[in-house]
């Protein structure tokens, strides 16, 4: 796979790039010590007479922003929200996932239906509209909502991302396990007496590895556009958590970008980079696990 | 055929109740604020929160105000059919205000398919054609940058970029064709229709490009060269009819979930369209309102897929409805 993926210099790109946002996500603070500012400092000397924002200067590399913060700094923060939310948002997502999927399509009956009817209402619901409904409710109050487990900030919109696009993955496993479980080598094991259990995990899930991998890693850049979108709207993360999209959203009240262009061209920019490094990773994955696919 | 249309229909009916349930469990049960509290003026004495209440028809169990809401939606109320209530914030019908908004979200929505329609399924036709072309490599290099663009901020640029520095469009806003004249509306539409349709369109690419290339290469496609037709007629007639179906399948959901609201878009062109209304009415609390969008939007949704799995079976004699 490695040498596949390797001989892909879409993917090889991708890579770069993706790998290129962990930097500054992982190095975000020592950028800053560099820089000499930290990410809610606030610049009364980087907004003009009348609170306008400075542009770019040699000190404040991107600019400042309308409150008179670092740029450059808040963007290398961003990074780390954006990053944390959308591959935890995603993971818990894909367990779900494998798990619902797993049961759902090795199981006959009334389980599968309940199970696949859940995902059809699931995907049918107006999912930013929900995920800004939940997100404004629990953000009310500081306990959160659901007795505590989605507490505001952070957890919230990772939590809220899991919630809605789980059954996205969960519908691919079902159809891998359906096409699997009536294969030679699931019909062996349950003839020397494996357990349901064992032959879900054990015996199909390894199988699936390849679709799920491949499925996750493309699921990743839509999820970092889900928290871009919902901070853009003002109900994602808190406004002390530096983030691309509230960094937009920012840009556009009192149509600030028409003058400070900055405030809109380094998030975007970045938000850009990232989600085109994740789908030619993706993109670079399908192809390389896919053994129908010749070798290029 | 007809048995089976019913059959979907009521599946629709079915999943709207359970949507219409969740929404409520999500507004009404999860929600630590008070509606009857919030409305209740900036000074609220308990008999005024009370007597809120009663008029919201919060003072009942909350099973009991969903029996009541999904009678209303049924039956009518006071407003007309389908009764959606009032709106906490204006006290006036939901439904005099959904029409309007609904035809700027029908507005967008519709002009926007067309655009991206027209765009993105030849580039993935010529795309798979010539597969691997220079061509190829530019177009899924452009579709990849569309894709992967939060739409926000293309948003965000092209008002940048065409209003405030070239001023060749027109700002933010909806402006009625009846009101303003059709020009003013065009000018007013043209930005958020292409911005919509380009991240669309991207995707219609890289998907008729894909499903193009798997259909060439199956057993019917060699029959047809070997009969000697034209390799136009070959990619035209027998592949881009069976490529098209995922396509189709997609084109309805999206067109379904635009329905509810392009929230990103319409909050950008600042259009007063459904998901702007959502959106608002989530930040007020103006729970009947939130609920008659978030029906109206599932409904457009489930009745799409029900319309494309309808379709199949007219494109695809393969597919028998049972």
């Amino acid at each position: 796979m490695w040498a596949r993926l390797r001989r892909d210099r879409a993917a090889v790109l991708g890579m770069v790039l993706v790998a290129l946002i962990l930097g500054m996500a992982v190095f975000a603070s020592l950028l800053a010590r560099l820089a000499g500012h930290t990410p809610n400092q606030l610049f009364d000397g980087m907004r003009t007479a009348l609170g306008l924002p400075k542009g770019p200067t040699t000190q404040f590399w991107f600019g400042a922003d309308q409150v008179g913060r670092d740029l450059f700094v808040r963007v290398m923060y961003g990074a780390r929200t954006s990053l944390f939310v959308s591959v935890v948002g995603t993971s818990v997502a894909t367990l779900i996932g494998v798990i619902v999927g797993l049961i759902s399509g090795y199981s006959r009956g009334w389980i599968d239906t309940l199970l696949s009817r859940t995902m059809d209402v699931w995907l049918s619901l107006p999912l930013l509209l929900f995920a800004v409904g939940i997100s404004t409710v629990c953000s009310v109050s500081v306990r959160g909502c659901l007795g505590g487990l989605l507490k505001p900030g952070l957890p919230l919109v990772t939590g809220i991302i899991a919630l809605l696009t789980w059954p996205y993955i969960a519908r691919i496993v079902r159809g891998q396990v359906i096409s699997l479980r009536e294969r030679e080598f699931v019909e062996a094991a349950r003839s020397i007496g494996a357990s349901d259990a064992r032959i879900m995990f054990s015996e199909l899930l390894p199988n699936l590895t390849a679709p799920i991998l491949v499925y996750a890693t493309l699921t990743i850049p839509g999820n970092i556009l889900f928290e871009a979108s919902l901070s853009f709207l003002g109900v994602g993360v808190p406004q002390s958590t530096p983030s691309w999209g509230r960094m937009l959203s920012d840009a556009t009240s009192g149509s600030l970008f028409k003058y400070a262009w900055w405030m809109m061209v380094y998030p975007g920019v970045c938000l850009l980079v990232t989600t085109i490094g994740f789908y030619l990773v993706g993109d670079g994955l399908r192809d390389a696990l896919d053994p129908h696919r010749a070798a290029r | 055929m007809w048995r089976y249309v019913a059959r979907r229909l009521l599946g629709v009916v079915v999943v709207l109740l359970v949507i219409a349930a969740i929404t409520y469990g999500i507004f009404f049960v999860m929600s630590p604020v008070d509606p009857a509290v919030l409305f209740a003026g900036k000074q609220p004495t308990p008999e005024l929160i009370a007597q809120v209440r009663s008029q919201f028809g919060l003072n009942l169990p909350v099973w009991e105000q969903y029996g009541i809401f999904v009678k209303h939606v049924f039956l009518g109320d006071q407003y007309g059919w389908p009764g959606l209530g009032f709106s906490f914030v204006t006290r006036a019908s939901v439904r005099s205000q959904l029409t309007s908004r609904l035809v700027v979200t029908g507005t967008l929505a519709i002009g926007a398919a067309f655009v991206w329609l027209l765009l993105g399924i030849p580039i993935g036709v010529v795309s798979a054609v010539k597969q691997r072309s220079l061509l190829d490599r530019l177009a899924m290099g452009f579709a990849l940058f569309f894709v992967s663009a939060p739409v926000f901020w293309m948003g965000l640029m092209f008002l940048w970029a065409f209003w405030f520095k070239l001023k060749i469009a027109a700002g933010t806003g909806y402006y009625g064709p009846t009101q303003y004249g059709v020009r003013t509306w065009l000018n007013h539409m043209l930005m958020p229709w292409i911005v919509l349709a380009l991240v669309e369109a991207a995707w219609y690419a890289r998907m008729s490009r894909g499903s193009l290339i798997e259909v060439m290469g199956e057993d019917y496609i060699r029959t047809a060269r070997a009969k000697g037709l034209s390799e136009a007629r070959v990619v035209v007639k027998h592949g881009l009819r069976a490529s098209l179906l995922p396509v189709l399948t997609m084109f309805g959901m999206d067109l379904g979930l635009l329905f509810g609201g392009a929230i990103i878009v319409e909050t950008v062109f600042n259009l007063q369209g459904l998901g702007q209304w959502a959106v608002s009415s989530v930040a007020t609390g103006d729970l009947p309102v939130i609920l008659a969008v978030t029906l109206v939007s599932s409904f457009a949704i489930t009745v799409a897929n029900v319309a494309i799995d309808i379709c199949y079976a007219f494109l695809d004699p393969r597919v028998r409805l049972a």
